[in-house]
């Protein structure tokens, strides 16, 4: 038995190969990324990044039909994108143990919004197992492939930011390895895998026979544990919220639900009887609690714990025990720091995305974007980024705005990243070539998915072990979608952008200009840092035109608002953006 | 220690080595026999964000995150992220600070102004605060970069691990040609402090 220190992540990648699991997929998303890329270096299993969650669902789907356990990951907004597959997986059930891991993000640290997935598992009707630190999620990732098998059904596994990425003890023991009971092979059985409504039908009846036999099992899982100790107090709770429990109210009885549905009847009903006042502290959205009342139990929860954004031991606290407000640490600010800048992140230095945001800046166009790096040329100086909402919408909504606002022709594009397309733009720039809107849609092409730190995709030329395999041709490619007139062109080329840019946003058919600069961060394709340059005091003008690109190696002296501008030549990757913008011819390289 | 949950919260900007501090820190805490655990929030950390890592450790330790206005060590390697942590320290808690400046991109280009006095203000704010030159320090190793480790030597001096301890984490768990400029550094650090 060894002990290691283990996020979330890494410990469900780990308790995937403990259930022998025979392919790994998904598309990264933070908080999930860590667990296919921990896979992928562990060996042992076969790794796919897929270019989008349903495909990755789909794919999983089949191993598990072949026999095989399969597991995928995925970003909470990931299961949107899926939900189609696994909705009916729900009726057809398994072969091989399919689970599927959902990785929310109270708080929004890196997403665009917090939904609780555990709405999905009831919508679903998909058993959810959510653990509370690594050591749980590693066994109960293991146990959910044995259970996906002997119920018949995929399983969830349900993380949250702090679970995949707070790190804690594991103990793991190899002894407690598991493998699939389904024989390998074709199997030819259309009652359970074909759904056609006549076969749907008799499967929906028997998927809630299903959830009625999980919800049995529930009643006396290990998954479901109750702690008695004074009853004045009773919490039921679930995942992380579990942990500032523990360590708001310690002597409060406490049931801890590791299966969040379908949830148990008579433990909650045997808990609750025993206890004078019974409080549900969940995070986010209010699952544990209707549940609860829905068995006609009296009971608090939302009314104390907000239902919005991430919870503390300090929140707890607050809702929980009555802390006089001077008295309370966690309170409201208290101290004077003074003024403090904040510090949002910026695009990296050399970072091939500034040179169009900055042109887009300069022409005054209105942005339909994506979500990636080149998100972050929302904040000024570039400010060009002016819709955001999921993986693909940038395109469409581009092309709905050009449908009804043909007196803007000419000021609207769209802007996505290589990896973003692959994942949901496609779509988008078939229909806008299909039904011959005007729009021009802008592909930023850095050969990664560089957002959640650089993964593979169908464009990079690499697999997900790092293997060269084929990469996209985006001129056959977007041709074969029925686009025109499209450009490739390079992203350090400011003159190049502007030409190109200014032809295709004015043309009366649809577009779409490919901008390629590899990201600075890439280890395979390492970018060339050039000779840095430098700015000619002599010559400067103090103009300010070199700061509106926003490379955070061009300052002002110690940040002074009077100082001309420098450059930092330590961290120059000699990109050439600034020379190119500098109409005083300033800014050159050392000789 | 008894059953008391000590927190350590450890802030700096993207590049400083703040995370990897903060796993060798860990790290050193189980050898010692600890509960541990930590969190942060990354991603954003090689984009010139703010790092924020938090270490608690006892003998059983349930949540990752410090409670604002908890914390008992605050290990600073960047001064305005220093300033801006005040909120999350207890009353009575140490700062040890690393004089770094790293300007935002706003101050960078003069329009909103750098907090050089930074440590004073957190002074002023009635903290105990240990400030170590940390980089000047590293250079010794050949190495700017063990600046983090500079300010690992310092705060080992108000831990209840045993120093061999430290030595032996930081030879199991760094690359080997590593170890040595990395030993050097901690050393330095260790003599920091009286």
């Amino acid at each position: 038995m060894t002990r290691l220190l283990l996020s979330g992540n890494e410990a469900i990648a780990r308790g995937a190969l403990q259930a022998g699991v025979s392919l790994a997929t998904g598309y990264p998303g933070t908080p999930s990324t860590e667990i296919l890329e921990n896979l992928s270096r562990m060996g042992g299993t076969k790794t796919i990044w897929c270019p989008n969650e349903k495909v990755a669902v789909e794919l999983a789907s089949g191993v598990s039909f072949a026999g095989h356990r399969a597991l995928v990951s995925m970003k909470h907004v990931g299961v949107n994108v899926a939900a189609d597959p696994i909705f009916t997986l729900a009726y057809t059930g398994v072969r091989g143990g399919l689970v599927i891991i959902t990785a929310d993000d109270p708080e929004l640290h890196s997403s665009q919004n917090e939904q609780d997935n555990r709405r999905y598992a009831v919508f679903a009707r998909i058993p959810m197992l959510e653990p509370a630190n690594s050591q749980e999620a590693l066994e109960y990732t293991r146990e959910a492939f044995e259970l996906s098998e002997r119920f018949d059904i995929p399983f969830f596994v349900r993380t949250t930011t702090r679970i995949s990425h707070g790190k804690s003890l594991v103990e793991i023991s190899e002894e407690r390895n598991t493998v699939s009971t389904a024989e390998p092979g074709l199997v030819k059985d259309p009652s359970k895998y074909v759904m056609v409504p006549a076969n749907a039908r008799i499967k929906h009846r028997e998927l809630e026979g299903r959830i009625e036999k999980i919800a049995r099992y529930s009643e006396d899982c290990s998954f479901n544990s109750v702690e008695m100790k004074e009853t004045g107090l009773g919490i039921i709770t679930s995942g992380i919220s579990y942990n500032y429990v523990k360590e708001a109210v310690p002597d409060a009885s406490v049931l801890k639900l590791g299966l969040v549905f379908p949830l148990p009847t008579d433990l909650i009903r045997d808990f609750t009887s025993r206890c004078e006042r019974v409080v549900i502290v969940e995070e986010l959205e209010p699952c544990l609690e209707e549940w609860v009342r829905f068995l006609g139990i009296e009971c608090e929860g939302k009314s104390l714990i907000p239902r919005f954004g991430e919870i503390d031991t300090g929140t707890v606290r607050r809702a929980l025990i009555d802390v006089p407000q001077d008295q309370d640490p966690s309170g409201p600010e208290s101290i004077n720091t003074g003024e403090i800048p904040v510090r949002p992140p910026v695009m990296c230095i050399g970072c091939p995305h500034r040179g169009m945001f900055h042109i887009l800046n300069r022409k005054k166009a209105f942005v339909a974007g994506d979500i990636g790096c080149y998100t972050l040329a929302v904040s000024p100086p570039l400010s060009a980024i002016h819709t955001t909402v999921c993986m693909g919408a940038g395109v469409s909504q581009a092309v709905g705005i050009e449908a009804v606002l043909p007196e803007e022709h000419g000021k609207v594009v769209a802007v996505i990243g290589d990896s973003t397309f692959l994942h949901s733009g496609m779509g988008g720039v078939l229909n806008m070539a299909y039904n011959e809107i005007p729009a021009t849609v802008i592909i930023l092409d850095n050969y990664t998915t560089a957002m959640t730190g650089r993964q593979d995709h169908p464009g990079s030329g690499f697999d997900a072990d790092g293997n060269r395999t084929r990469q996209v041709d985006w001129e056959i490619l977007l041709k074969g979608l029925g686009v025109e007139h499209i450009r490739l062109i390079d992203a350090y080329d400011l003159e190049g952008i502007q030409k190109v840019l200014e032809e295709e946003i004015h043309r009366d058919s649809p577009s779409v200009i490919v901008v390629q600069g590899a990201c600075m961060l890439l280890k395979h394709k390492p970018i060339k840092i050039r000779e840095p340059y430098r700015i000619d005091r002599d010559v400067c003008t103090n103009c300010g035109m070199c700061l509106r690109i926003g490379c955070p190696a061009i300052s002002r002296k110690d940040g002074s608002p009077e100082e001309n501008p420098i450059i930092d030549c330590t961290q120059c990757t000699g990109c050439d953006l600034c020379f190119q913008v500098c109409e005083f011819e300033a800014i050159g390289r050392e000789d | 220690m008894g059953d008391k949950v000590l927190n350590i919260l450890l802030v700096g900007v993207g590049g400083q080595g703040t995370i990897l501090a903060s796993e060798l820190l860990a790290h050193v805490l189980i050898e010692a026999g600890f509960d541990v655990k930590k969190s942060e929030v990354h991603g954003m950390a090689q984009r010139g964000g703010r790092v924020v890592s938090h270490v608690r450790f006892g003998k059983k330790v349930y949540s990752s995150l410090i409670v604002k206005g908890e914390t008992d060590i605050l290990v600073g390697f960047e001064m305005a992220e220093t300033l801006r942590s005040l909120d999350w320290l207890s009353p009575g808690a140490r700062v040890l600070a690393e004089n770094k400046a790293i300007l935002p991109y706003t101050s960078l280009v003069g329009q909103s102004p750098y907090p050089f006095d930074a440590l004073n203000r957190v002074r002023d704010a009635g903290f105990e605060i240990t400030v170590v030159d940390g980089e000047a320090i590293a250079e010794k190793t050949g190495e700017k970069k063990t600046a983090n480790v500079v300010l690992m030597g310092a705060l080992a001096r108000y831990l209840p691990v045993d120093r061999s301890i430290w030595v032996e984490t930081i030879k199991k768990n760094m690359p080997e040609k590593l170890v040595k400029m990395n030993l050097e550094a901690f050393e330095l650090g260790w003599k920091e402090v009286p």
